[in-house]
């Protein structure tokens, strides 16, 4: 699955227009936590979070995630933004609520390995 | 002096600055890339030092965040003034916090800080003295297991 089905699927909107929607996610992880991202991902994941603070682009760049997702048409500051493009991470934006999003991915992503 | 030193830079975290939470961490993990290190190590190195530097944030006045690259290994040593830690083994907890409302409304205090420290860090020490500050000190093996 790459970014632009993850787009499609969601119904989202990308927020960081130069980013390569062929970029491929194989795990995925939610929560608005980012205590529990630090400690329970590994590189390379998707993150799908309601937490749309400039701590969620901190936090990504310094797991190694691959894309942030917010749900319930949550959007950061541009100043958020900003930084996240300069830093190459790809958000993207969906209407959905965290359990839609996830059931959506979910249906088609293998699940997540605990 | 140790000759075999690669590399040693300090930086300085202000308390309760949240507007530049991470900043430490981000310049010791782009550093650790230039110097072409493993990802893996990189990457459990930026995750203990980002939640070093967040309690630095949270709970203490100021804090500096120390950093020796060598052959062998990456040591970061985070030294703040502050309240310190009463009773570390508690702190060790997980899920053990002592977070107000604000800190874990953006998302952090979840009580899973020095615990992940632990977790990702090859070796991981902890020294508090209540009402001066905390010192941690962490080493991560360059020929260490993966992330």
């Amino acid at each position: 699955m790459n970014l632009r089905d993850v787009l499609d699927r969601l119904g989202g909107e990308l927020l960081t227009p130069e980013s390569d929607l062929d970029l491929e996610v194989t795990r995925f992880f939610a929560s608005d936590l980012m205590s529990d991202v630090l400690a329970f991902t590994g590189p390379g994941e998707l993150l799908i979070t309601g937490l749309a603070n400039g701590h969620v682009v901190s936090t990504a760049a310094v797991a190694d995630i691959a894309a942030v997702v917010f749900i319930q048409g949550k959007k950061p500051s541009l100043q958020v933004v900003a930084e996240a493009r300069e830093s190459g991470l790809p958000l993207l934006s969906t209407p959905l609520p965290m359990f839609e999003a996830c059931a959506r991915i979910g249906s088609v992503a293998r699940a997540r390995e605990p | 002096m140790n000759e075999d030193l690669c590399y040693r830079q300090e930086y300085a975290v202000r308390g309760g600055d949240f507007s530049r939470a991470g900043e430490v961490s981000r310049r010791i993990k782009n550093l650790l890339k230039e110097l072409g290190l493993d990802a893996a190590i990189i990457r459990r190195a930026a995750i203990a030092c980002f939640e070093a530097e967040m309690n630095v944030i949270m709970y203490a006045s100021e804090g500096t965040v120390h950093l020796a690259v060598t052959p062998a290994d990456v040591r970061i040593v985070v030294d703040d003034r502050g309240p310190g830690i009463p009773d570390i083994d508690l702190a060790m907890t997980e899920g053990y916090s002592t977070a107000t409302k604000e800190m874990r409304e953006l998302g952090f205090g979840a009580g899973m800080g020095l615990p992940n420290i632990n977790r990702n860090a090859d070796v991981f020490r902890i020294g508090s003295d209540p009402g001066r500050g905390t010192r941690l000190e962490m080493t991560f093996a360059r020929d260490g297991r993966p992330s």
